[in-house]
């Protein structure tokens, strides 16, 4: 119930013809005359085929963008962790710290720095700079959490692959890899979420409304003076449908690891 | 030979013609539905007309000024940009928009409702062409009453008339927006250039009208705590007589919905209410000042057609007059009704003020106006609470002092770091160590680069402004002035309200609780569900992980309607087991029970899904010797799965900490600091310097800075105390 009834009200806002939210207990319809699409109607733009383009391009940035930074930030954040897990080595601790710390400072005016850089960087407006933002936000987390996932596999079996005549970067990828794709898959779907729910930057940085992301598309929905929360809340169900499939498909991921036995050392 | 040379020219002439494309004009808006189709079609039509290529982009409200502030000096933004008259005076300041110039000449000033352009001229000059105004006026249920409501005294007496639960009037009573047409109604003044420090909300016209609200909502013809989303549903659903809206309520009620709009209503014996005026013009940034297209367009917005057009289809009280003096055609035409309602309410309007010291005002208003309502403050304490926040905002940052201290400081520190580097590089093994750890590198090398141009430059650059003061682009070196204001709580009692300390206690609170919750839930649920594959939980665990997936903007919404005094469904449940109910945002206790309860159920499926995928590295040989041996499931918890999760789950839960600590958009949305600010967090307060309080980004970046030393301080500590696996 705690964790239903606020969805369940989302659910019933979405749904409602009026796009106004019933002062009542139980939020639901009363009846069918109190359920229409036309929310979905309005956020998908269907009936405009020029709407309806415009809506699927953004659905298929934010798929893009997202699956994009959940791969660059586990590609970048995987060997790191690794090292960070296996290897002793000159700045390790500074280096964890620093990254700790970059997570403290609130970044109440990152974004004007942000599109200076990528400005420099002939980045700004492109599918790529977003990209690369998101997947740098998303590596210090994503780095400590496979360290975890790396230092929790029992470093005997990479060993006995090297003792067999494997190199550091054969036993990194044929046997550590392999044996962290739990964790990895939960990084991902991580990395994928703060993409996929992030809205200031990609507004900021994005200039084409073909280009722009789904967060952005919902949050034109809220005016200065009053917000169309119908639209909103079928917008947002929208949004959450690919997470929960996401979810459902990683979690067999997660609990493969489970039912297997887990590794033996 | 010339011949030649002259061919060469014209060649090379025309290549470098072609080589440039025609320069376009760029359009920003943040117009939807209605409004955007109009400004579409007089976009094609000036295309048309002067052949120029105009590319528009609709921007999204909240991320408008920041993307205006990002682009223009930059040169990468718009020519035209449409947006609100109050904001004009932050424009200027920060050199964003252009005279108007032959935009809108003097010659075509008549054209224009004379209000208008008197709300788009600041500082003498003229800013911008006049689109369309805004104001509130009174949308009322001929069900209820017969005729329109002519005097405030007529709705009060409708009280308990109208049948049950139904109000004679609902309005956004807390708002200082709307409570602003009461306190015009009285002959009061938000905000006055010519007082000095220019907040003028005082005196005897002031406190009245904060009586009379409080009058409204404790007699029960006002509903309470009324957001604009309350308002609109109780007017839909006919349990409100008459509402005060502005013209965006019309778009969202349904056609077969019987109301009329008139202007609001006389408070007898003081005077009409005044509600506030906002202009929507369009602006030139200076890029586009000069660019005679640019101009053009703005200029065309202003014509008889497009005006036609963006009141018809955009439904907007058009600014250009030429609308207004059409011929009737004698039909019913209740869309038309309406308009000419909200146009004959123009004149009787207040425009918001242009100053950029208007801003500030708003936020303690606000909180005076809840606290009289509330009853827990007389209007005349909560008003002189209300100056005193707004003179101590706004007071004169610190004269520029010499740089030279800081740099020193920073000399040091650069020095002693470079001294450690230098000792440890010598020391003996090192170069060892070094060689020994090479292999390393090239797997932390990438990592590092991305991190350190995308994060830590951006924070740093942000860090910078800590140092200086006043708005941008004439901000000043203050060097350390900012920091030791905050700490020395801007020179009141340490622990008063809204001061540095109090809020920090506030937000350690907050984090304690809010991770106790997250990895509490987390833990037991990741636990029930790890097990078995079966398929209902498969099922469970797509459920629970919902109040991740939905974006939280509108959770957080759900929230609040939940908490609500009158119709939340929290109250509601109280109330059928007998209890009272509560009024959740007046009391600090309760406010902040709220805010706990969403972040928690916000933040649970994180530790849940962590805590699953932290299970995957368990292996069940050891779950189940510790069976064999005879531990009970909770020994086999303590002993065994929460010393083996302990690596997987430590950096989620240091990590988890550090990002509710900076968890801004709950406490925003929910309880929005109330009561009187007490429930904000440090971050909440930083945004609120930045945003809400003139734009005083150098104080809210020291406040960064300061939550980033308070956040690393306390990890250290938490490191040491739990050991040496706790985090570097």
């Amino acid at each position: 119930m705690y964790a239903l009834y606020p969805v369940l009200w989302v659910i019933t806002l979405a749904l409602s013809p009026t796009g106004a939210s019933e002062p009542r207990a139980i939020p639901l319809p009363h009846g069918m005359s109190d359920v229409s699409l036309e929310n979905f109607r309005i956020v998908t733009g269907a009936g405009d085929p020029e709407l309806r383009w415009l809506f699927a391009r953004q659905v298929a940035n934010s798929l893009i963008v997202s699956f994009a930074t959940a791969a660059t930030a586990v590609a970048i954040a995987t060997p790191a962790a690794y090292a960070l897990a296996r290897f002793e080595f000159v700045g390790k601790r500074t280096g964890l710290r620093g990254m700790l710390l970059t997570q403290m400072f609130p970044g109440v005016a990152s974004a004007v720095p942000l599109y200076l850089i990528l400005d420099a960087l002939r980045l700004l407006d492109t599918r790529l700079g977003l990209v690369l933002v998101y997947a740098a936000t998303a590596v210090p987390f994503a780095v400590f959490q496979l360290r975890g996932a790396f230092m929790a596999i029992p470093v005997d079996l990479e060993e006995a692959a090297m003792v067999d005549g494997a190199t550091r970067t054969q036993a990194f990828l044929k046997v550590a890899l392999p044996a962290a794709r739990p964790a990895i898959s939960v990084t991902m779907l991580f990395a994928f979420m703060s993409a996929w729910n992030e809205f200031i930057l990609a507004a900021t940085l994005l200039g084409r409304e073909s280009a722009f992301t789904l967060p952005v598309v919902l949050q034109s929905y809220v005016g200065e003076y009053n917000t169309q929360w119908g639209a909103f809340a079928a917008g947002a169900i929208i949004v959450s449908v690919p997470v929960m499939a996401l979810f459902y498909v990683a979690q067999r991921q997660l609990l493969s690891g489970l039912t297997a036995g887990g590794v033996k050392g | 030979m010339r011949k030649l040379l002259a061919l060469l020219v014209t060649l090379v002439v025309v290549a470098l013609g072609c080589g440039e494309p025609p320069k376009g004009v760029t359009l920003w808006h943040p117009y939807r539905g209605g409004e955007e189709e109009a400004l579409k079609l007089a976009v094609l039509r000036f295309e048309q007309e002067r052949g120029v290529k105009v590319t528009s982009l609709f921007i999204p409200y909240e991320a408008y000024i920041a993307k205006l502030e990002a682009a223009i000096p930059r040169g990468n933004g718009p020519d035209v940009f449409l947006g609100p008259h109050n904001r004009i005076g932050e424009y200027v300041l920060h050199q964003l928009i252009g005279e108007a110039g032959d935009a809108l000449p003097e010659s075509e000033l008549a054209r224009y409702e004379p209000i208008t352009v008197e709300s788009i001229t600041f500082r003498g000059k003229r800013w911008a062409v006049p689109l369309a105004s805004k104001c509130v006026a009174l949308y009322y249920n001929p069900r209820f009453y017969t005729a329109p409501p002519k005097t405030l005294e007529e709705i009060v007496a409708k009280k308990g008339q109208l049948g049950h639960g139904v109000f004679p009037l609902a309005y956004e009573a807390e708002s200082e927006y709307f409570h602003a047409s009461f306190l015009h109604a009285y002959g009061g003044k938000m905000f006055d250039p010519q007082v000095e420090g220019g907040f003028a909300m005082e005196g005897e016209a002031a406190e009245k009208s904060l009586l009379m609200a409080k009058e409204l909502v404790g007699s029960g013809v006002v509903p309470e705590e009324a957001s604009g989303d309350l308002v609109k549903q109780l007017f839909a659903s006919g349990k409100a007589g008459a509402v005060m809206s502005g013209p965006w309520l019309a778009a969202d009620l349904k056609d077969d919905l019987d109301y009329r709009v008139t202007p609001l209503p006389t408070i007898a014996g003081v005077g009409p209410m005044r509600p506030f005026l906002t202009v929507d013009g369009a602006f030139l940034t200076p890029e586009g000042a000069k660019s005679a297209d640019a101009r053009a367009l703005a200029r065309s917005f202003g014509s008889d057609a497009s005006a036609f057009e963006r009141a018809t289809i955009g439904k907007q009280v058009v600014a250009t007059r030429s609308y207004w003096a059409l011929e009737d055609d004698g039909k019913p035409n209740r869309q038309l009704e309406i308009l000419r309602a909200f146009h004959d309410a123009v004149p009787g309007a207040i425009p918001i003020p242009v100053s950029t010291a208007m801003n500030p005002v708003w936020d303690p208003v606000k909180n005076a106006i809840r606290k009289v309502i509330r009853g827990a403050a007389t209007p005349r304490d909560a008003l002189a609470e209300a100056k005193a926040r707004y003179e101590d905002v706004m007071r004169e940052p610190k004269a520029a002092e010499s740089p030279a201290p800081l740099l020193v400081v920073v000399g040091l520190v650069l020095l002693a770091a470079a001294f450690g580097v230098v000792r440890r590089v010598r020391a003996p093994g090192f170069a060892r160590e070094f060689r020994a750890g090479k292999p390393a590198y090239k797997y932390v090398l990438h990592a590092a680069l991305v991190i350190f141009v995308l994060v830590v430059l951006p924070l740093v650059a942000g860090a910078i402004t800590s140092f200086f003061a006043g708005p941008r682009d004439q901000a000043r070196f203050v060097g350390l002035a900012n920091y030791v204001e905050i700490l020395t709580a801007r020179g009141k009692p340490l622990l008063s309200n809204g001061s540095f300390y109090l809020t920090l206690l506030v937000t350690v609170v907050w984090t304690v609780l809010n991770v106790i919750g997250h990895v509490g839930i987390g833990l037991v649920l990741g636990i029930a569900l790890a097990r078995p594959m079966l398929k209902l939980r498969a099922a469970y665990r797509v459920l629970l992980i919902l109040p991740w997936a939905v974006p939280s903007y509108v959770t957080a919404l759900a929230w609040k309607g939940m908490f609500h005094r009158q119709f939340g469904a929290i109250n509601a449940i109280l109330v059928a087991l007998g209890a009272e109910p509560i009024s959740w945002f007046s009391k600090f206790s309760t406010a902040f029970a709220a805010n706990v309860a969403t972040n928690v159920w916000l933040g649970f499926p994180f530790m849940m899904v962590v805590v699953m995928g932290a299970l995957t590295s368990i292996s069940k040989d050891v779950l189940e010797a510790a069976e064999v041996d005879g531990a009970t499931r909770w020994q086999t918890f303590r002993l065994v799965t929460l010393p083996l999760l302990k690596p997987t789950l430590l950096p989620a839960v240091v990590l988890g900490s550090v990002w509710t600590f900076n968890m801004f958009n709950v406490v925003y949305l929910v309880s929005g600091g109330q009561p009187d600010g007490t429930t904000d967090i440090l971050v909440s307060e930083a945004y609120r310097w930045a945003f809400a309080r003139n734009a005083q980004l150098g104080y809210a970046a020291a406040y960064a800075v300061i939550i980033f030393g308070v956040l690393a301080l306390m990890s250290r500590t938490l490191g040491r105390i739990g050991g040496s696996e706790a985090k570097a």
